[in-house]
């Protein structure tokens, strides 16, 4: 329901703001020998950040349950999506960002486009070519390489 | 003397080079503006480490250009296939859309660029008379000033941001707390590291805006089922020409919007409101209000007007005071950090060629951009037909690549991740994303402006409003900040409902 995901915000929120007060108490939030010490601002957006989150979460519980948030049918798009993406920055570490986004755009044109195996390769092998191309070659920013970049010899 | 300096600053935009910056640059940001997903901040923010090597002010034309184009891309999908690719195209689609599907499409682009153009070519005359005159004001500006403008900013977030003003609030203060993460350059402590290493650098917002805009708006687009039908183009020169003779008639309704769209858009957060109200006060001028929402040329030329004219009189805050106005404006700002400028109204006196460039350059680049997206409208179109399960990881990939580009760190790409995840969330609950990225970008001048200012008056507040220039800011961002309570009371008071129907009446 949208009101729960408002009160789990809002909670994560008031967390956030619990820290930010907790650490500017540790640094000293007054005033110090050249003036405001380093806990200063962050203890007031903190005091601010829990007093906001809370009338939000009053709001959302006075308001009802409201639509469900996301429904199921929605959320494996969205899933479908994401965690590849995840994999797939994982993946850069070890194969470097190229193979990575190349993987990724391959699994995800076959898995859920269903596309032909003809155009699923030319795309997921041209566009890190073209990336490597613009971002290596061109404008001289590196990007993580792994072993197949090692083994052409960049 | 400030022709001289406009000249100036032709003489660099007007070169082989800064001119084949604008054009790539309009052509990259139109197709930006055109994808899901991937809107004028992110755009800018993605393609910004490709400018680290460039010479800062064809660097400013590059992402200034892809500006333009993404706010005239905005334009084309709103139009022919219903989808406002950034809040403030809303108000387009109610006319633009059903024009498109009665075959008018062609009308509806040509009206909509036109209008962008003309909005946009009032708001940079302006900002060419009048940020000479702003900047030099500025520079009398003491940290207590530039505290109140920084609460001016933020308070017009709240209260003319719509929605709900206590979301408002906490986008802006995580923002703000998100920057306070990391070394405080002022005493040398680290704030909210708990000894990890990894949070010493604290949030980079260029990250944030790939993040929050790019990953969670594809987020949201797969979730409602990405199928893009779009009507016909019908678009050619006949059909430009026919148009052009048509829109002086809705010269008012020009005037109007772009009056409108100056004056709510370098405020921040004044560009959706500023389409709405033009969108509003040409129906409620018009002979005809009840073809509004059916596909009425003059809903198109005033919202479009607006929001391209708020659009550009973002850049007037950036460039004299240096203060973003957008997101965009922010991402920009960062830029011209990295590029080794420091932004303020300093930059009129010691960078002139590149203040003056760039400016010149918002002439050269809006006339350029016009003209292409007039030509090329059914190539932008037929972008959004290409199978959403390659344009979705392709934009994913971009931003993954974009996010690695700024600082070439691996934890930025992951931090994008999480950013997504958080914009997505954030976007269904209607906690607004743009002051949260401002506050992150502003973070730390305004605690400087703040401590300095407290510093100077030993602690006490008031140095904020014994100022005259401060107190009048002051008192402005304290009435922003408090409309949202005052309103409904002051509508009671007036004998009206407690809360105003929706700013579109659409």
């Amino acid at each position: 329901m949208t009101r729960t995901a408002d009160l789990v915000t809002a909670a994560l929120l008031l967390l956030i703001g619990l820290i930010a007060v907790f650490d500017s108490l540790r640094l000293g939030a007054g005033w110090g020998s050249d003036g405001p010490k380093s806990g200063f601002f962050p203890f007031w957006l903190g005091t601010l950040l829990i007093a906001v989150t809370v009338a939000i979460a009053v709001q959302a519980w006075r308001r009802g349950p409201g639509k469900p948030f996301v429904t199921r049918e929605q959320l494996r798009p969205v899933m479908q999506v994401l965690w590849p993406a995840v994999a797939m920055v994982g993946l850069t570490v070890v194969v470097g960002l190229y193979v990575a986004s190349a993987l990724y755009l391959a699994f995800y044109m076959r898995w859920v486009g269903r596309h032909r195996w003809l155009t699923v390769a030319l795309i997921s092998i041209g566009i890190p070519v073209v990336t490597f191309l613009v971002f290596e070659q061109w404008f001289l920013v590196p990007m993580p390489k792994g072993p197949l970049e090692a083994w052409l010899g960049y | 003397m400030g022709l001289e300096n406009l000249l100036l600053g032709f003489s660099i935009a007007v070169t082989p080079f800064n001119l084949f910056v604008a054009v790539v640059g309009i052509a990259l940001g139109t197709i930006i503006g055109v994808l899901p997903g991937l809107g004028g901040a992110n755009g800018v923010a993605i393609l910004l480490p490709l400018t680290f090597t460039m010479p800062p002010t064809s660097a400013i034309i590059l992402l200034t250009s892809l500006y333009w184009g993404a706010l005239f891309g905005g334009a084309i999908t709103s139009i022919l296939f219903n989808i406002p690719g950034e809040p403030w195209s809303v108000a387009t689609t109610f006319d633009g859309y059903p024009l498109a599907r009665q075959g008018q499409g062609g009308q509806a682009l040509t009206a909509a660029f036109t209008s962008s153009f003309v909005g946009a070519l009032f708001s940079i005359v302006l900002i060419t008379l009048f940020a000479p005159l702003l900047a030099e004001i500025a520079l009398r500006f003491g940290p207590p000033e530039f505290f109140a403008i920084q609460l001016l900013t933020f308070s017009s977030f709240v209260g003319l941001g719509g929605g709900n003003p206590l979301k408002s609030l906490v986008s802006i203060l995580l923002g703000f707390i998100l920057a306070a993460v990391g070394l405080d350059i002022v005493t040398g402590q680290l704030r909210m590291t708990f000894g990890i290493t990894d949070l010493m650098k604290g949030f980079d917002f260029i990250i944030a805006v790939i993040g929050l805009f790019g990953i969670g708006e594809i987020l949201l687009s797969v979730e409602e089922g990405l199928t893009f039908r779009g009507a016909a183009t019908g678009m050619n020169l006949k059909v430009v020409l026919q148009t052009w003779k048509i829109l002086p008639r809705y010269a008012r309704t020009f005037v109007r919007g772009a009056f409108i769209g100056f004056w709510m858009g370098f405020k921040p957060g004044g560009a959706t409101p500023a389409s709405f109200m033009s969108y509003a006060f040409a129906k409620r001028f018009s002979k005809h209000p009840e073809r509004f929402g059916k596909g009425e040329l003059e809903g198109v030329v005033a919202p479009e007007t607006a929001a391209h004219a708020a659009g550009v009189a973002a850049i007037l805050p950036m460039i004299t005071l240096g203060i973003p106005g957008s997101p965009t404006a922010a991402v920009m700002l960062g830029g011209l950090i990295i590029w080794g400028l420091q932004p303020g109204p300093l930059l009129f006196t010691e960078k002139p060629d590149f203040v003056w460039g760039l400016i010149a350059s918002m002439y050269t680049g809006n006339i350029i951009g016009v003209l292409m997206v007039l030509a090329g409208v059914p190539f932008f179109a037929a972008i959004l037909r290409i199978p959403f399960a390659i344009l979705t990881p392709l934009i994913v990939v971009v931003c993954a690549v974009g996010a690695y580009a700024v600082h070439s760190s691996m934890i930025d790409v992951w931090y994008m991740m999480i950013f997504g995840v958080v914009g997505y969330v954030f976007k269904k609950l209607d906690y607004p994303l743009a002051p949260l990225v401002l506050a992150l970008v502003l973070g730390d001048l305004a605690e400087n402006a703040l401590r300095q200012s407290l510093i100077m008056s030993q602690g006490s507040l008031t140095v904020f409003f014994t100022r005259p220039i401060a107190c009048v800011i002051t008192v402005a961002a304290l009435f922003f900040l408090f409309m949202p309570i005052l309103t409904p009371w002051w509508r009671r008071l007036r004998g009206l409902p407690p809360t105003p129907g929706a700013p579109a009446e659409a």
